[in-house]
């Protein structure tokens, strides 16, 4: 154990050429309290077979702020110690032998303000490929008031999208459009026609819809805010498309925005793999514009899934919140896509609260003062129909969408009729749980009583009765509620 | 054509004593609940006119109910809504929204077109109703 280990304070044998241990060039510093203005993050470490996990934390302190591998004298030059991140705190991971939390503070003059690009680049810079450690993953930050209030934040934010909307009190109801590739673009606003006169709020281009042979962008945007108007006019309702302006280059992302304005769109949507950058851009577009922003979590797989190594979902849903992002999808929980309740609860809580109190069990592990940022809509897609909506009313709350694409557009009698069908649903359990019913345990029956006066909700139940996807996820809270009692 | 507007447009029509629940719903989450009518139901128009000021200090959804039918009595052929009103710091706006009471027909909306060039269309959407003057409306 290296619990013992010290900075070196004496300068000439701190600077003196050579290499030093991270935790002794003043990366590792357990008596450091974290000023109110520090970002904060809290890393999960695996250190390689006979690396001490506080020099791990300690160098991955140094390998995301000021160090290099060796000593060098220009950090004379500085006031090194404000530049250097402090690891503080490293505890082991319950019931995960071999891998430990670390808790590292970092002066907010480390970063640029109002940028995402600046402060992933520290933070899950050069850092994660660094060969002491078998995998590293950052679980959580704590965003100081400080630096938040650099960030534009959700460009129109749930509450002034539910006005724009006029729509009040219930759950937003949304449906991807499929097959989500090869329908020409006539074809292909049919389908948005039909989902929104049957009850839908929102129809959704796919994360790879762009402009592509079988139907090329502008064809798509005209036809779509066709049936967007039609369907407005025959149920008096305000109805959107996102239109999915991305692409290959920020000018031609530019274009698409402005086309989709100029039809009257009120919402557009671009995908995460655009990069932090080119989402900034875009929200501060769409806040100039009067525009609802959605963001498709294309990619993020790739680095949330695992619990050993990569990025938590919570820390990608803090950075779009800053970046400023309306909307964002954040898992169904009972769904087709990874997610358990307890983990998809924090994520929520990111998105829609105004203050983020620790909650471990969540697998929040900081306070998180949000300072008045706009809230971000969760998006709830992926294999959800209507005979779950108590769960989803239960476990989503209010302010989310839900989108059921398969549950809309594979109803047996048709997609006006399945869109009806998750309507009629949704109206009938936010009346009931209004009304003072248990929805959790009498869900099924207020669905039943529903079906009564409604013949597609009927079908949709009876269709879909036995659909669900009952997995063990793969990134659950370390923590449980009650903590157990371990021997 | 049913206006779909508000929280349980797909749903019959709610009673007297149904109404009376959702209100007292919101009553018992701290809202200020209010009356509105019109006869300008286009999705856009945000501003209905309003049957009294919200009842803020209203412990009682029977007084909702009461103002509700008093309403009826002067604009029952017309739309009729209830909101409910949330003051809580960052949200500040409405909490629920839903139709107690509409004409009996219900003409709906138009699209009207404009053609423009490289295949852009403006849209309107135009109430049926609206050609009429005010107050002469579902009349």
């Amino acid at each position: 154990m290296l619990d013992q280990v010290k900075t070196v304070t004496d300068a000439k044998k701190r600077y003196s050429a050579g290499v030093m241990k991270y935790a002794q060039m003043g990366y590792w510093e357990p008596d450091y309290t974290p000023k109110d203005t520090d970002v904060i993050a809290l890393f999960r470490i695996t250190p390689q077979d006979g690396v001490d996990e506080v020099e791990a934390a300690a160098a991955v302190a140094g390998e995301s702020s000021t160090a290099t591998w060796t000593v060098v004298w220009t950090d004379r030059l500085t006031a090194c110690e404000k530049y250097r991140a402090k690891a503080y705190r490293v505890d082991p991971v319950p019931n995960s032998p071999g891998e430990f939390f670390a808790y590292i503070a970092y002066d907010l003059d480390l970063f640029e303000p109002g940028s995402i690009a600046n402060l992933t680049a520290s933070i899950i810079g050069n850092v994660f490929g660094f060969k002491p450690l078998k995998a590293l993953r950052l679980e959580d930050m704590r965003l100081p008031t400080a630096y938040v209030k650099t960030f534009q934040g959700p460009a129109t934010g749930i509450v002034v999208e539910r006005e724009r909307l006029n729509c009040y009190g219930r759950p937003l109801l949304g449906a991807t459009v499929k097959p989500k590739l090869g329908l020409s673009a006539r074809n292909y606003g049919r389908v948005v026609y039909e989902a929104l006169k049957g009850g839908l709020d929102f129809t959704k281009d796919d994360e790879n819809i762009n402009s592509q042979p079988f139907m090329h962008w502008r064809d798509r945007f005209l036809y779509c805010m066709e049936a967007v108007t039609r369907a407005s006019a025959a149920t008096g309702e305000v109805k959107g498309t996102y239109l999915n302006i991305t692409a290959g280059t920020m000018e031609e992302m530019y274009a698409r925005a402005e086309f989709a304005k100029s039809l009257g769109s009120v919402i557009v949507m671009i995908d995460l793999v655009i990069g932090y950058t080119a989402i900034q851009s875009m929200a501060k577009w769409a806040r100039d514009n009067d525009m609802i922003l959605h963001l498709h979590r294309a990619g993020h797989s790739t680095y949330t899934r695992q619990r050993s190594h990569g990025v938590s979902f919570r820390v990608i849903a803090k950075w779009m919140r800053l970046a400023g992002v309306d909307h964002l999808h954040a898992g169904t929980v009972v769904g087709k896509l990874e997610g358990d309740p307890a983990t998809t609860k924090g994520y929520y809580d990111i998105f829609r609260e105004e203050y983020n109190p620790m909650a471990l069990e969540n697998g929040i592990f900081f306070d998180q003062d949000w300072a008045s940022l706009n809230k971000m809509m969760p998006v709830a897609s992926g294999g959800i129909h209507a005979g779950q909506m108590h769960q989803l009313l239960t476990y989503l709350g209010e302010d989310v969408v839900l989108q059921f694409g398969g549950g809309t557009i594979g109803h047996p009698h048709g997609i006006e009729a399945g869109a009806t069908a998750n309507r009629v649903a949704l109206e009938a359990m936010v009346y009931a749980r209004n009304a003072g019913r248990d929805i959790w345990n009498e869900g099924p029956d207020i669905l039943r009583d529903a079906a009564e006066t409604c013949t597609p909700l009927k079908q949709a139940l009876e269709i879909w009765k036995d659909v669900t996807f009952d997995y063990t996820s793969t990134d659950a809270p370390d923590f449980a509620p009650t903590p157990e009692v371990s021997f | 054509m049913r206006l779909r507007q508000g929280q349980f447009s797909f749903l019959p029509d709610l009673t007297d004593a149904q109404i009376h629940d959702q209100a007292q719903y919101a009553i018992d989450n701290g809202w200020a609940v209010s009356v509105e009518y019109t006869d300008d139901p286009h999705p856009r128009n945000t501003y209905w006119e309003m049957w009294g000021h919200p009842m803020f200090d209203n412990p009682d959804a029977a007084a909702v109910v009461f103002e509700i039918n008093e309403c009826r009595k002067e604009h029952g052929g017309k739309y009729i809504r209830v909101i409910a009103f949330d003051s809580s710091a960052g949200w500040e706006s409405i909490r629920m929204s839903f139709i107690v009471n509409r004409p009996k027909d219900e003409p709906g909306f138009r699209v009207v077109r404009q053609e423009g060039e490289g295949r852009i269309i403006r849209y309107t959407v135009e109430s049926y109703a609206v050609r009429e003057p005010e107050g002469r409306r579902y009349a």
